[in-house]
Order: structure tokens, then sequence, then C-alpha cells
């Protein structure tokens, strides 16, 4: 009798803990997330206020559109939804959501690499037929990077792409492929600098390095089919150009730590001849007083193996979500997104590069952003980041083996091997 | 949970200083007992049922996921399909750190997966744990010694050795990191140019240093504690005696703070089985520096199920380490919070 | 005559003795008080260059004289400009409503279980204690998948309650741990003499214990404040932009441009946070090491 009379209120805390656990039993079963998403035919005609949901707006660009939208279409006003800056925060608020099958994140900007995993969950609406958006004049990377097994998911809204950026008082004409900048490497030792640099540190920087080095030489980490093909000769010699150059100190030993900012920074100290990095370098190395190559700054595209290098795509994508109650007002309000007025302000107001090629020859905006023909040449040449599904896995695999080759501990060849098998393992999930 | 936490002799709370059991004569002391586990269980009740909420619910719910498998790909129309019951697959594929193979299957998982971490992470794990529990150990008890002593701005130096403790460990991440970057001031400072987040070690002495840092003022304190508890005439008698300082160290300081350094260790160590922001922010756990923790982050993103298993298999090696503790190296933890007064008088 | 040589002799020998002891003591003081200096420096040596940093231009980020150049405040305006998106404000507030509301249910639900535990004589005393002290070494990351989960499934993603819920898993043990280390110390004879004089248990507790019991309280609400606090790895997973804490946002700092790390602003963020800690340990300081290490030792 005693016994029990104590317990009984602990007894309770257990029921309750239990029940709760039951409850939690049907979490549990959607834990995988996946099965089929929403219906893509719901809603297709339906309008109403909507929900658009994107990343930090640093530069004041989205409110100020969305502004203009909301003047133009009283009854299909659209919310901004803020996430934060960090794209891994960013990247789980969504699946968070999604996964929720919450019917506020209407339209939501995606990042590239994100697109497929979207995809494949069932999650973003296929933009065909009805739904379809008209892609004509985006740079063809840009495009393929919105698109999941043939059919586009996400519309194309801004892109990004790798600038060599060189010292124009120290090399008179930029190389146009990579052996031609080994060559040029003499000139840095002459001057007693680096030669070149990019980002090596172990994380999506060295992913985007590494894809462009394997890309550059003729490699694809993913085939056609998604399936991993870094067995190649093209790829071991991409990477191999890498590891030889931090072997030989073309490449300083420091740079295995760079990120973006690390390997800016030594190029406008004057510490580097070349510099791969995104366009934003060119207005701090421009403006920012301790900038010791403000009056020296050239810019090119990224050298390859015969020609213009395959930079790595960045930049985002506004997809439906199946869930949205208003997906005719969604689909207005993506194509007026990727419209050529509103590409133009994010250009000017938040140097954004646009979508659409015809863009980067307006003269006014070549005035404003002078990297923009080179930028150019650059996307168009660009490769999107492996399209799949199982980005994480990839890119980790990506990631950790490059970094080994790099550091010397394993040769490029076995070191694609591994990046083969391991990305292999994550297709094979069941 | 730690139920088993030592030899526990059931004995009456507090006994010394104040005598519980002042009930009127002739009242049976089971009543009184009774009576007051009745009022003991209500007032536990709120405690024990918002721990059960916040923990015992998601121990179970854990365990559970990680009995599922991770949703997969239907290669046919690309998208992905409930995994469904996985049995032990999950902690079996961690163990023995397999992966999935193409045609169904495991293998054992190649480099650059982050099944094929989980030994490394482990021993990492280990690793920073018990470097940084030592350091902090010697350390602590040398700190601890310095401010038993008295001496003028003693009460600065006490007041100094809580500011690493009481800075977010968020911030002496980016602190650290800073300091350590290849132009940053400890190359400088000390004339070397070391790429401290750019190879194995390095990186792990970057994230030991700055652990060392930030958690030493906490064992000093106690360890303080521990020191001022014992008498100075002890000291004193064995000074008559003509022991060494050595000799009074190990005779006397030794075993008496023994009982209290060991609760100190045992707490350092559970924390640093679970570090996680320090090696996080500071190398993002490249070069070997990913720990158990770390490892759980990254593999929520591949898959919750995985993920689950792995958290489930973390916190068993941690009571694992805190039973052995309690057991076998006399960490009691309950009885030291349970004795009222001991050694005081 | 003998005894007086004796003495003389002996006082002599004395003498010498107590000089070669003011010698030894006079070594033994001066290795202190290095040793005090050495102790000084190695705590508070990153921490005065976090703030040496934060009072620095941004062009001068990396500038490694080690005394103050390049002086200026525009790091703690950049810290709490919300241009760049970096809601420190917001975050501080954050970290200050979690924090207060942590310590608050903590405080209210383990003073009780405190009291009980070392007040009360019960079966499986040791069975709770032990659950209590078990419950404080769960590993964090054994939370997050499930809650993840769970918070997901309810849509309680990113609000306030996600992130409180969690860290009540670890403050309310530490609470219950250092209170009950604190009440087993208390004049608990004066509840006794009000019981006399005719309170119920529940009264003298209210009017005699509470007041005394105050100081212990308000100690140990410091030390579960700093704790919520300081908490990062739940946060990091469960909070979004509106409700992240300020080890979330510090963590996460953007610069004006992508890819910019503002590190004099995150150092001038992280002064501005540690400073009230530094003062809160610095005025309290006696009491939080008893607090610290109550449960431990005594």
């Amino acid at each position: 009798m005693k016994t029990p009379r104590f317990l009984l209120p602990v007894a309770t805390a257990g029921v309750l803990a239990l029940t709760l656990t039951a409850c939690g039993g049907g979490g549990g079963g959607t834990t995988g997330g996946g099965g089929g998403g929403g219906d893509a035919e719901a809603n297709i005609d339906s309008r109403g206020p909507i929900t658009y949901v994107q990343g930090k707006d640093n530069s004041n660009v989205v409110r100020p559109l969305i502004e203009k939208w909301n003047a133009a279409h009283p009854d299909e006003k659209v919310t901004f939804k803020e996430q934060t800056d960090q794209a891994d925060q960013q990247h789980d608020d969504l699946v968070q959501n999604f996964q929720a099958k919450n019917a506020d994140y209407d339209v939501a900007s995606v990042d590239v690499v994100w697109t497929a995993e979207f995809a494949a969950k069932g999650w973003l609406q296929p933009l065909k037929d009805k739904m379809a958006v008209d892609t004509a004049g985006m740079l063809e990377p840009t495009v393929e990077a919105g698109s999941y097994k043939g059919t586009l998911y996400a519309a194309p809204v801004s892109s990004d792409g790798g600038i060599l950026y060189y010292r124009k008082d120290l090399v008179p004409e930029a190389p146009k492929t990579w052996d031609e900048m080994m060559e040029m490497c003499s000139i840095a030792k002459a001057n007693k600098i680096g030669c070149y640099a990019g980002q090596f540190k172990q994380y999506e920087g060295l992913t985007v390095n590494a894809s462009e080095a394997i890309n550059s030489a003729g490699g694809s980490v993913l085939n056609d089919e998604g399936k991993p093909n870094l067995n190649t000769a093209e790829a071991e010699e991409g990477l191999n150009n890498l590891v030889e150059a931090f072997k030989n100190g073309n490449i300083p030993a420091e740079a295995i730590t760079y990120q973006e900012e690390e390997s800016r920074r030594a190029f406008q100290d004057g510490k580097l001849l070349f510099l791969r990095n995104w366009p934003y370098v060119y207005n701090l190395a421009t403006t920012e007083g301790s900038s010791k190559v403000k009056d020296v700054l050239g810019m090119a595209a990224l050298p390859g193996k015969a020609g213009p290098g395959a930079s790595s795509l960045g930049g985002h994508s506004a997809a439906i979500s199946v869930y949205s109650d208003h997906k005719a007002t969604a689909l207005d309000f993506v194509k007026f997104l990727v419209e050529e007025e509103q590409q133009k302000f994010f250009a000017t107001q938040g140097s954004l590069a646009p979508v659409f090629g015809a863009l980067y020859d307006d003269k006014e905006l070549v005035a404003k952003l002078p990297y923009l023909p080179v930028l150019k040449t650059s996307i168009e040449n660009a490769v999107p980041r492996p399209v799949t599904p199982f980005y994480p896995a990839v890119t980790q695999a990506i990631q950790e083996n490059a970094y080994a080759a790099l550091k010397g501990e394993k040769p490029a060849k076995d070191a694609l091997s591994d990046m083969q098998k391991s990305i292999e393992t994550a297709g094979a999930g069941s | 949970m730690a139920t088993e936490l030592g030899p526990t002799p059931v004995k009456g709370p507090a006994s010394g200083t104040t005598p519980v059991h002042h009930g009127p004569k002739g009242v049976g002391e089971d009543n009184k007992i009774l009576s007051q586990g009745k009022w003991a269980s209500w007032l536990l009740a709120p405690t024990i049922i918002a721990l059960g909420i916040v923990i015992v619910y998601p121990i179970i719910s854990a365990m559970i996921m990680s009995f599922q498998k991770d949703a997969g790909l239907d290669p046919v129309t690309g998208l992905f399909t409930e995994g469904g019951p996985a049995g032990i697959q999950n902690y079996v594929n961690w163990l023995g750190q397999q992966c999935a193979a193409q045609g169904g299957g495991t293998v054992a998982c190649p480099p650059g997966t982050l099944g094929g971490q989980f030994w490394t992470a482990t021993g990492t794990t280990f690793l920073f744990t018990v470097i940084t529990v030592a350091f902090e150990t010697v350390l602590g008890f040398w700190m601890a010694m310095i401010m038993a002593r008295t001496f003028k701005g003693r009460g600065l130096v006490r007041a100094a050795v809580l500011v690493p403790w009481a800075i977010p460990t968020a911030v002496t991440a980016q602190l650290w990191l800073f300091m350590f970057d290849f132009n940053g001031i400890i190359n400088k400072l000390f004339n070397v140019s070391i790429l401290w987040t750019g190879s194995e070690w390095p990186a792990k002495w970057a994230v030991i240093i700055a652990d060392t840092w930030k958690t030493t003022p906490f064992m000093a304190l106690l360890i303080l504690a521990g020191l001022q508890m014992i008498p100075a005439e002890v000291y004193e008698a064995a000074k008559v005696d003509g022991a060494t300082a050595w000799q009074r160290f190990r005779m006397i300081t030794l075993p008496l703070v023994k009982p209290a350094l060991m609760v100190a260790i045992l707490f350092r160590t559970l924390d640093a089985l679970r570090m996680f922001d320090l090696p996080y922010i500071l190398t993002g756990g490249a070069n070997n520096t990913t720990t158990l923790s770390i490892l759980v982050i990254n593999q929520i993103r591949q898959g919750f199920n995985s993920a689950a298993a792995l958290s489930t298999i973390t916190f068993i090696i941690i009571f694992l380490v805190a039973f052995i503790f309690v057991r076998f190296l006399g960490a009691n933890v309950v009885e030291q919070s349970g004795a009222t007064g001991k050694g005081k008088k | 005559m003998t005894t007086t040589t004796a003495s003389t002799a002996l006082r002599a020998q004395q003498d010498k003795g107590r000089k070669a002891a003011q010698n030894r003591e006079k070594w033994a003081s001066v290795r202190t008080y290095v040793s005090a200096a050495v102790i000084l420096i190695w705590c508070l040596a990153p921490a005065y260059w976090m703030v040496v940093t934060a009072f620095r231009e941004v062009g001068f980020t990396y500038d490694t004289t080690p005394w103050p150049t390049h002086v200026t405040m525009d790091n703690f305006i950049t810290a709490f400009d919300t241009s760049f998106g970096n809601r420190f404000g917001q975050a501080l507030l954050n970290s200050i409503f979690i924090g207060v509301t942590v310590t608050v249910i903590s405080l209210v639900i383990g003073v009780f279980a405190a009291y009980a535990l070392a007040r009360l004589n019960f079966r499986f005393k040791y069975l709770v204690l032990g659950f209590i002290l078990g419950a404080s070494m769960f590993p964090g990351v054994a939370l997050i998948t499930p809650l993840f989960q769970l918070f997901t499934n309810i849509g309680w993603m990113g609000t306030y309650q996600a992130l409180i819920i969690p860290n009540i898993s670890f403050v309310l043990p530490l609470t219950v741990y250092t209170l009950t280390s604190f009440f087993r110390e208390m004049p608990w004879e004066l509840e006794e003499s009000a019981r006399v004089d005719g309170c119920t248990q529940g009264q003298a507790f209210r009017k005699v214990i509470m007041p005394l019991a105050a100081p212990a309280i308000f100690t140990t609400a410091i030390l579960a404040f700093i704790s919520s606090w300081n908490e990062f790895l739940i946060a990091s997973q469960l909070s979004n932009e509106a409700t992240k804490p300020v080890t979330v946002a510090i963590a996460s700092f953007a610069g004006a441009q992508p890819n910019q790390i503002p590190y004099t602003a995150i150092m001038a963020a992280g002064t501005i946070v540690t400073i009230p800690l530094v003062i809160l340990v610095l005025v309290f300081q006696r009491k939080i090491v008893a607090g610290l290490t109550a449960g431990a030792v005594k």
C-alpha cells in the first residue's frame, strides 16, 4: 500500500511520458518525410494571398519588389517571410515546413543545390503544362540547376559564378587555360608572392573548387543519370591540377585554410597573383581602404583545359510548394520575379547576377557592375553542382576526399575512387 | 536513469546536523516516513514530470526512430519513399561502419561518408576527453593551490578565473578561431607560422587549448572548495613531523581532496564527451576533429532515423562512462551530495 | 646561569630559524605572486584580445599590435545595425527572455524537489537523486533528433517554447542539485520552532524558510540563467531568425557582403554578451563559487 501511494505522482509522470511517446510514434512514421508529397493538381487555379519565403534580405531588394507587386495586386497580396542568413538553417526551415505540409510556404527561394532533394521529396510543384514558366533567354546552366529528371521545378531568379581575379600590373593578359596560368606562376615567384588560390578548407567551398577543377578538365562528378562518374582520366587530371599546384607551391600552403574571406584578404594584401572567387570581391577590393590592388584589379573567366573553365554555379530559384492553396497567384508571382525589369533591379540594387543572357550586355548594368561580361562567360560555361537528392552526402564525399588529396594524404586517383564509392552508397540507401 | 550510481547507503538525510524525526513519541516511524513520503512525492512530482517530458520522452522517441529505415529513392519516379522498419540495422551499420551498397546489402563505408567516421569520431571524442580533463585537473589543481594561499589580490585572481567560464562557449570558439588564424595573434606572438586549422594535430591542439582555457576555472574552483575544507592544523602537524611539501601534498592534500576531485573529474568528463560548440565552430569537424556530437548533427541532414540510432549510441557510451566512474573509480556523486558537512566539523 | 646561557643560545637559534623562515616565506610569497600573475594572464589575455579587437577598425582586423590601435566604436554600431540582417538586439532580448523563463520555471519547480530532497525522509530518495543527477549528464545531441522531429510535427519549430523546454532539461537538474546542497546547510531548527508555535509545515516553509533561503535561491538563479544564456547546440538547431539567442546570432554573424566574416563586429558582440555576465560574476563572486562547488564538495 505504502509504495504505490508514494509512487502515484511518479507513475502519473511515467504514464504521461508514455502517452506522449505514443503520440510521437506517429511522428516516427512520418520521419522519412518521403512518400509522394502533396497533390500537384490541387489548387492550380486558385488565387489569393500568398507568402514568399527567402533567406535574409541583406541588400533590401525583396521588400521593394513585394511592395510593388502588392500595389498592383491588392487581392493577391504577398507576405514576406525572412529566414536566417545561414544556408543550412534556411534549408532546415524549408524541410520542416514542407514536411509539416505547411500551406503558408507558397513560394520559396531555394538554393540551386537543394532543388533536386525537394523535388524528389515531392514538395515542389512541377513547373510544366498549366504551371509552366517561360525559360527562353535564360542562361542554360541556370535552367538546368532548377530541373530534376528533365522537369523544371524551380524558376531561376538569380545566378552566380566564379571569376578569376588577377593583377593587371604583373600579368599583361589573363591566362585562358590552367597550364598558361601555371606558367605565369614564375612571375609570382619573381615578385615573391603566392601564385594562385581558391577556397580549399574542408567545407562547401571546397566542393565548389574541386568540382570546378574536375569539370574544367572535362570530367564530371555525376553523369546524366545522376550516377557518380569519377573514375575517369579527366576527373583525375582536374583534381591533380590542384594537388600538383599545392605540391610545387603554386598554391601557397596556407590556402588549405582558406574560405572566401581569407583568400580575398590574401589577394587584397597583394600576396597573390591569381584568385578564384565570387563577384562580391570586386566591390571590396576596389573600395576598401586597406586594399593594395585597387587600381590593378583584373578579371577574367576561370581558366580551363583549352578555353574557359567550367565554373560551379551558385544562385537561387523560386519554387512553388505543392501544398500551396493559391497556386495561380504563386505562379504569377514567380513569373513576376523573373521578369527582366525585376532582374535589373536585383542586379543594380543587390548585385545579384541576372539569369537572362541579354542583361549582361546592358550598358547601364555593365557600368555599375563591370564584372558582368566576365561573369557571363563564367555562367555560360558553368556546370551546376551535382544535381542530386542526396546533396548533403555527395558534398561530404567530395569535401573529405578532395581535402585528403590536397593535403597529399592520398593520390588524386584514390581520392576520386573513394568519392565514387561514397556517392554510390549515398544513392544506394534504401 | 543513473539509479545504480554507486553503492548508496540508505541513511537519513542531514541526520548529522538536524534530526528530522522530531515527531511526537508513540507515532510509528513507518507512519512518519509514510507521511513524509507522501509529502515528498507531491513535492517531487513537478520535477519528475518535467524531466520525464523533456528527457524520457525524447529518449524513447529516439529509440523508436532508430529502428526505422531512412527514406530511400524510388529509382523509377525519382521520388523518396518511406523506409519502413529496420530492426537493429542502423546500429549494426554504425558499429560496423557499414554503408548501403548498390543493389542491396552493405559494404564497408568508404572514406567520405559519415558512416565511415564512427570509430574515428569515437576515438577523437575520447582523446579530447582524456587530454582536456587531464590538463584541466593538473592546471586546476595548481591554480587552486595558489588561490588557497593568502596574498594581496587573491580576490582579483578568483574573480579573473571566472571570466573564461562566463564567456559563452560559442563566443569562446569564435574568439579562438580568430586568434588561431594564420595571420592571427597566436602565430604572431610566438613567432611561428602554423596552419592551426589546416592539419590534424594542430587542429586537435587548437580545440584542446581552447577547451582547457574555457573549463579549467570550473575545475580549479571545485578543487579550491575541497582544499579549503582541510583544517590548517593538519598541515601544521605534518610540518612538525617533518613532512616535506611533496609528502604533505601526497599524504594529506590529495587524499582529502579526492572525493571532491573525483566528482569534479566525473562532471568534466561527461561534459567533454558531449563536446560540440567548440570544434563545430573552430574547425567545422575537419582534420579528424569531428566528435560524436558533431557526427550526430551532420547525420540529421542525411537521415533522421540513422541519426537517432547514433544519438542513442552516444547516450549509451556516456552512460557507460558515468557508470564505470561511479562503480570502479569511486566518484560517488549521490553520496557526495547526500552527506552533509562531511569533514567540516 | 646555565639556564640563561642555554636560553640565550636557544633564542639566537630561534632568531636564526625565524629569519630563515622569513626568508622562505618571502620567497614563497614571491612565487605566489608570480604564479598568480601567470593565472591572471592565462585567464584574461584571450578576453583582453576580444575587447581590443572589438574596438579596432574593420580594415585593421588582423592588426597584431598588442595594445589598442585604430580605435573605433563602429563595431558596436555594426553589431546592432540591422541593415545586414544581424538582429543582434533582438537576439539579446531573446536570450534574456529564454533565460529568465527557463530560470523561473526551473526554480519554481525545483525548489519543491530540493526541499523534499534536503528535508524529508522517504523511500527511493537516492533513486530520485540519481535520476536527477543522471538527467544533468544527459547529452544534448540525444535530445536533438527526436525533438527536431516532434517540434516539426506539431509546428513548434523555431518557437520560444521549442527553445525553452529543452533548456529546462539541463537547467532543472542543475537547479535541484544546487538548491538541495544549499538547503542542507540551512538552520532548519527555526522551522521546527515555527511549527511548535503553531504554524503548519507549509506556513513554516513560507514564512520562515523562504526568506532565509532567498540568497541561495538567488545564487541558483544566476547559475541557471548563465547556463541557459550559454546554450548553443539546441538553439542552433531549433531556433529561427526571429527567436535565435545571442550565441547562435554571434556564430552566424553576417557582414556587409556575402561570405564576409566581420570578426571585429563579432568580437564587439561577444564583448557585449560577456560584460553583463562578468559583472554579475564579479559582484556575486563568492556566492557563485559557493553555488558551483555546493553540490560537488559538501
